[in-house]
């Protein structure tokens, strides 16, 4: 066993802390004030082979490992929760399954931009009626000639707005359950396909969430996504990975508050003394920073395992369970640290408060979590 | 296609730096290193060349062996090649050595531009770039903070004075030093990251060079460092209460008095 980062992650891990700490943080309070989707740190993530970190260098990526995407994700998110989760659910939910799972052509016409920064991808899964029980489709692709005709609505999408490539699901056969479901590969703009209505949410307020509509959208056949009824496990496949996308999300947002804290604490002085000498503030972040600690070796694992081809699904489930209860937490006594100012916009933890909520919700709510890791346990 | 070195030195980040107030050294064990500002600044201004035009960007740098770090993240923003000129006997040497050995390695490989920072942030001195360019007898411009041109033939460029630019114009192949407000150094890339440390680092001993010791390291530098010591700041002040126009009219005889400003 060995806990030391390659030179490759280390020196990835500087870029990723300069890029954020320079291009990030400072637009962070805007993003979330205005509810405005960060499009100049897109393009500048683009520029920098931010956005398909994970992705060969043949399908436009950066030929990285999944633990530096997720040290990226990690990084984005101390400083702006949002910016992390436009390229975890970028990476992990459109290009990884692209990767997995399309043909050569498919890889060369749509991985290959997703991967490059040209084009952002997302991920349609949730409907109105079928939440964590993903299994229940109501949107319907019926194969008519050489298309499918695809009927139905998805909510609660990232990246909506703003993506040019969409993975989604939709029943082929109603009849055969989960094993009527397919995967398809959508395009912005296509005859038939439109954005829907806006979220406006608690948190990662500068992420767009959006509602996608299908009415009669022919999809050419070839944008069937793997084979047709194969679509539900293509869907938690994909959700194995973007589970450790979230789980740093929530490493970094957690670690961000503390960061934030011990600062505070150092500087403030109250009864006469900085808030850092009292027991109370040295063994509330002592109990954290342990905690986080913790949370990034269960999320650090999970990546090493997907990067070693080794079964990472209870993994990835333990460590976006856990991530995310301890982003929680974290925030929660990081704000107390700060008291009154904590409460105010003169500092992020107010929005880190609402920012971290959101990890113990999408992509698998923490049920969901316990879950897959219990039927691992009791198979 | 145009040959552009760069110079660049690994430096201490002066920001985090302190002084062992015993010796009057320099605590360099457990401060992190950077490269040096200008030097960075520099091979941004080598890489826009390249972007824009075409060129081949190698980088030259001269230090122990840990300075291997610094190159490697200089082939993650771009360079073709790196270089690290490294010798036990190159070893203490102050500007005069360092241009001796600079300029006997340049001497031996092909160039048009050569990029120097205008000054590293741990001496200040501003002496190699300038040296160098005299050991290879090549025409020099310092204190660059913008090329306006270049060619194989020639380059034009706007050299910053404390108070006025100057437009100026030499011959390639030249030498120029460069401000940090050149330009603004890039992020390294992702995938250049990935593949930095597959690349070779050309490490040149003085087995390659055959320097005489007369004239590298320490005994081919006449400098010698008698002190280092911290500046202590001696404040003489007076304090005067008036009104604010008196005071005003006080302060300009004071800026004045000592030719602060010109009259």
């Amino acid at each position: 066993m060995n806990f030391e980062l390659s030179k490759k992650q280390a020196l990835s891990l500087k870029l990723f802390k300069e890029f954020s700490l320079n291009e990030v943080k400072p637009l962070a309070q805007e993003v979330d004030e205005l509810e405005r989707f960060p499009v100049e740190t897109v393009e500048k993530m683009a520029n920098i082979g931010m956005l398909g970190i994970p992705v060969p260098e043949n399908y436009g990526g950066s030929g990285g490992d999944n633990l530096t995407y997720i040290m990226a994700v990690e990084e984005l998110s101390k400083h702006c929760a949002t910016t992390g989760v436009i390229v975890s659910a970028h990476t992990s939910l459109a290009c990884a399954p692209l990767l997995a799972f399309g043909t050569e052509a498919q890889k060369e016409k749509y991985l290959l931009p997703l991967a490059s920064g040209e084009k952002l991808g997302a991920f349609g899964l949730t409907e109105p009626n079928a939440g964590s029980d993903a299994a229940m489709q109501q949107t319907t692709a019926v194969k008519e000639g050489d298309f499918y005709r695809i009927n139905g609505s998805k909510i609660f999408i990232t990246n909506g707005g703003y993506a040019d490539t969409f993975i989604i699901f939709a029943m082929t056969d109603k009849q055969k359950g989960t094993r009527g479901i397919s995967a398809f590969i959508v395009e912005k703009g296509m005859e038939g396909f439109s954005i829907g209505k806006t979220e406006h949410k608690l948190g990662i307020k500068g992420s767009s969430t959006t509602e996608l509509i299908f009415t009669d959208l022919m999809l050419p056949a070839e944008n069937l996504l793997g084979q047709e009824g194969k679509g539900f496990g293509i869907a938690m496949k994909t959700l194995d990975g973007g589970r450790i996308g979230i789980a740093a999300q929530a490493l970094g947002i957690a670690q961000g508050d503390l960061d934030e804290a011990i600062k505070y604490v150092k500087e403030r002085k109250q009864f006469g003394k900085p808030l850092s000498a009292f027991q109370n503030s040295q063994f509330q972040i002592a109990d954290l920073q342990t905690k986080i600690d913790a949370a990034r070796l269960l999320t650090y694992r999970a990546a090493v395992l997907k990067d070693e081809g080794k079964p990472y699904s209870t993994e990835a489930a333990m460590a976006k369970l856990y991530a995310s209860d301890i982003s929680m937490e974290s925030t929660r006594i990081s704000l107390q640290l700060l008291g009154g100012y904590g409460y105010t916009r003169e500092y992020p933890l107010e929005r880190m408060f609402r920012d971290a909520k959101i990890t113990e919700i999408y992509e698998g709510t923490s049920e969901v979590q316990k879950m897959v890791i219990a039927a691992s346990l009791l198979k | 296609m145009m040959n552009i070195v760069v110079l660049l030195k690994q430096v201490p980040d002066t920001t985090e730096m302190k002084i062992d107030k015993e010796k009057g050294t320099l605590i360099r064990a457990g401060v992190p290193t950077i490269t040096n500002p200008d030097d960075l600044a520099g091979l941004e201004a080598a890489l826009q060349i390249k972007d824009r035009q075409g060129a081949k960007v190698t980088c030259v740098t001269m230090g122990p062996p840990q300075a291997e770090s610094m190159l490697r993240e200089l082939y993650a923003l771009g360079a073709d090649e790196c270089v690290l000129i490294s010798d036990g006997k190159f070893g203490g040497a102050d500007t005069w050595a360092t241009s001796n050995t600079l300029g006997a390695y340049l001497a031996t490989i092909p160039y048009d531009l050569i990029i120097a920072g205008r000054q590293a942030i741990d001496g200040d001195t501003a002496q190699v770039g300038p040296q160098t360019a005299e050991k290879l007898n090549l025409p020099q411009i310092t204190y660059v903070d913008e090329i306006l041109s270049i060619s194989e033939e020639k380059i034009r460029v706007r050299k910053a004075l404390e108070n006025r630019y100057e437009i100026l114009e030499s011959e390639m192949p030249c030498l120029i030093t460069t401000l940090s407000s050149i330009a603004k150094p890039r992020y390294m890339h992702v995938r250049e990251i990935m593949k930095a440390f597959d690349k070779p680092v050309t490490v040149i001993t003085n087995e390659h060079l055959q320097l005489e010791q007369k004239d590298i390291g320490l005994k081919g530098s006449p400098t010698k460092v008698k002190k280092t010591f911290t500046k202590e700041v001696h404040k003489n002040s007076d304090v005067l209460t008036l009104e604010p126009k008196l005071a005003a009219a006080k302060i300009l005889d004071v800026l004045l008095e000592n030719q602060f400003i010109g009259k």
